[in-house]
């Protein structure tokens, strides 16, 4: 009986963990702080939490075509300041499409270099993260980037502004995760991401092209790094060179939480909307709770690590791994 | 000549003629472009390359037995923080007080112990729940960095103690201390790799995990000695590294993973497992940061070194590609 059970348990428990353990969460952080639940408290964990996830929406794509992209912080810290330089150079309608288009240049690189050339992954972006590091460093000369004007611009409006009395920030997070939802799940070529991460040999013996596939990853990721950017740029209308500096590592992080294999193969759009907002949810009850904020440090770690665990654990029916 | 052999002696000498390269263009450059008169190839200037590289290159050693495993520790940053603030705090505490300068020895080995520890449960994990070792140490990269400001808060931790600074300052046969610790540490770690049955094992198991377990080798428990290696040596690292500066900071060691696995890489082991060797690695470390100093000596500010660093990371990855693909015919040119 209780064998039968367990076998029942099983699957649910690896299809719908990370759910579960963020009902468990919101359940206990609501007991625990009356505030918690409230709605300008969502609002300015969603608002805070909405950089991080536009950015973790990109490397959904990434992940799933079986890559890895560690390229996205320095990335971001590219995009704000070129936006930043270029509102007082040639005003903000042409500085928003101008960096697009240097952002998307720099991901059609990496998409070029792992697409095409399948340099592996790991290294590629890791080598763009240093040198996209330095190019922000030459383009902006070492020093931090103010808009002059900042009481004057209306280029403010996409951090700091509201929409039917949401924050914009929020409403552009949700707008690209329902849009690229439905590009990764209602598609043709979100199947062929699938596909190619699942398994890219037989991808290619039944006619996808997995050089294509992988590069338009890299420009969808980069895309959502620009808006994230914009995002960045509009809410301080200044910035440091480091302001993406880390935040790779925890954009997989929230990744991985919803779910995604580094494998490749698996992951959803959903899925990592939840595990950013798990990250947010998280770091914003141990703060109303009192802690300081590195306990938040340590409980992602433990959470990380039991979600990924429990997932592959619920895959091959046994809780502890079969290395001998 | 057999088919392949160029392209393996190519591939093996790479990085040697790469720092030959960066030798002989920084020298030439310098006569140009230096503002000081000093020549690049200076001796003392060399000895600080050596000294400078100490930091990244111990932990390097370490992550080269580990990548050859197959895995990957991105902790090390962290790991290293939480060594040196055990050094430095632990030599004021009150139970220490009447040992008068032995507390050094016991402040090291109680570091060194920290890191080993911390090394060995990235090992655990990895061992017992199967989870990959990218992410288990992406978890506690953040989660020791969340333990080292469980510390002091935001503060430095500082404390100097002169017979240890005087020590870490110490040249012998006119090499710097912390040289010697990374020839030590080079030397133990290639004689652990090339002529021990644990080295052998590594390499069998980053090369074919599935082999391996039908072998006979207790891959877990070999796995798990390799992370507490590298958290050793990045314990050790720290612990050489603030003898001499005496003060460290919640977020030193940030960043330290990229540049040790740049070093790696550059030195010839593969992100995959089943080859590398220390020696190489020595050479990856020697070369970045001949880059860093040369592209300095030469007047280049901190963003280009960022740059070339990266841009030769990638075409290092695409070379060793094309060697890989055409080695198995012959190598054209």
């Amino acid at each position: 009986m209780a064998a039968l059970s367990k076998a029942q348990i099983g699957p649910i428990l690896a299809k719908q963990g990370i759910l579960i353990a963020f009902a468990v969460f919101m359940i206990a952080f609501t007991i625990a702080s009356p505030k918690f639940l409230s709605v300008d408290n969502v609002f300015s964990v969603v608002r805070s939490s909405a950089i991080l996830g536009v950015m973790a929406l990109g490397v959904t794509f990434v992940v799933i075509s079986g890559n890895l992209d560690l390229s996205v912080g320095s990335m971001m810290s590219f995009s704000t300041i070129v936006v930043l330089d270029l509102h007082d150079k040639i005003g903000p309608f042409l500085a928003i499409p101008a960096m697009f288009a240097m952002t998307l240049a720099l991901g059609a690189i990496i998409g070029f270099l792992v697409g095409y050339l399948r340099l592996n992954s790991l290294i590629v972006t890791l080598g763009m993260l240093s040198a996209i590091h330095g190019l922000t460093l030459t383009y902006s000369g070492g020093q931090n980037m103010d808009i002059a004007d900042k009481e004057g611009t209306w280029f403010s409006v996409f951090g700091q502004g509201t929409a039917l009395g949401i924050p914009v920030p929020i409403l552009i997070f949700a707008a690209l995760a329902a849009f690229l939802g439905l590009v990764l799940g209602k598609t043709a070529f979100g199947r062929k991401i699938y596909a190619v991460g699942g398994n890219d040999t037989a991808a290619t013996f039944s006619g996808v092209r997995r050089a294509r596939t992988v590069f338009n990853c890299y420009l969808i990721s980069a895309a959502c790094v620009a808006t994230a950017g914009l995002i960045q740029a509009s809410r301080s209308l200044g910035s440091q060179n480091t302001v993406g500096q880390g935040l790779e590592l925890e954009v997989l992080a929230a990744v991985i939480l919803g779910g995604a294999s580094l494998l490749g193969g698996s992951g959803t759009i959903f899925k990592t909307v939840i595990g950013v907002l798990i990250l947010g949810f998280i770091q914003n009850g141990l703060l109303l709770l009192g802690l300081q904020f590195y306990v938040q440090f340590v409980v992602t770690w433990v959470i990380i690590i039991l979600a990924v665990w429990l997932d592959i654990a619920a895959k091959r029916g046994k809780l502890w791994s079969p290395i001998a | 000549m057999q088919p392949g052999a160029l392209a393996k002696a190519l591939k093996s000498g790479a990085i040697w003629g790469f720092i030959l390269l960066e030798l002989i263009f920084f020298s030439v450059a310098g006569e140009f472009l230096s503002l000081s008169d000093k020549a690049f190839m200076d001796w003392e200037n060399m000895l600080l390359l050596l000294k400078q590289s100490a930091p990244i290159g111990i932990i390097a050693m370490g992550m080269t037995i580990v990548m050859v495993n197959g895995n990957i520790d991105l902790s090390v940053g962290a790991t290293f923080a939480i060594a040196a603030i055990v050094l430095l705090d632990s030599m004021t505490w009150p139970i220490f007080a009447g040992l008068g300068d032995w507390v050094i020895p016991v402040a090291w080995l109680l570091a060194l112990m920290a890191g080993a520890l911390l090394g060995a449960l990235n090992g655990l994990i990895v061992w017992k729940t199967g989870v990959d070792a990218f992410i288990v140490t992406l978890g506690s990269m953040l989660g020791y960095r969340g333990i080292v400001f469980m510390f002091n808060g935001e503060n430095p931790t500082s404390h100097l103690n002169w017979t240890l600074v005087d020590f870490a300052e110490a040249q012998f046969l006119g090499l710097h201390t912390a040289t010697w610790f990374l020839l030590g540490v080079t030397f133990a770690i290639w004689f652990l790799m090339t002529r021990t049955v644990h080295g052998r094992n590594a390499y069998a198991i980053g090369d074919n995990r599935e082999a391996a377990v039908n072998a006979g080798i207790r891959v877990g428990p070999h796995m798990m000695v390799n992370f507490a290696i590298i958290g050793f040596l990045a314990a050790l690292s720290a612990v050489v590294f603030y003898s001499e500066s005496g003060s460290v900071n919640p977020n030193d060691g940030q960043l330290y993973e990229l540049w040790v696995i740049t070093a790696v890489v550059l030195g010839g082991t593969k992100i995959t497992g089943g080859a590398g060797n220390v020696i190489g690695t020595f050479g990856g470390v020697v070369a970045i940061q001949l880059l860093r100093k040369g592209l300095g000596h030469i007047g280049a500010d901190t963003s280009t070194v960022n740059l070339v660093i990266g841009l030769i990371l990638i075409a290092v990855l695409f070379l060793d590609k094309q060697l890989n693909v055409k080695g198995k015919e012959e190598l054209k040119i």
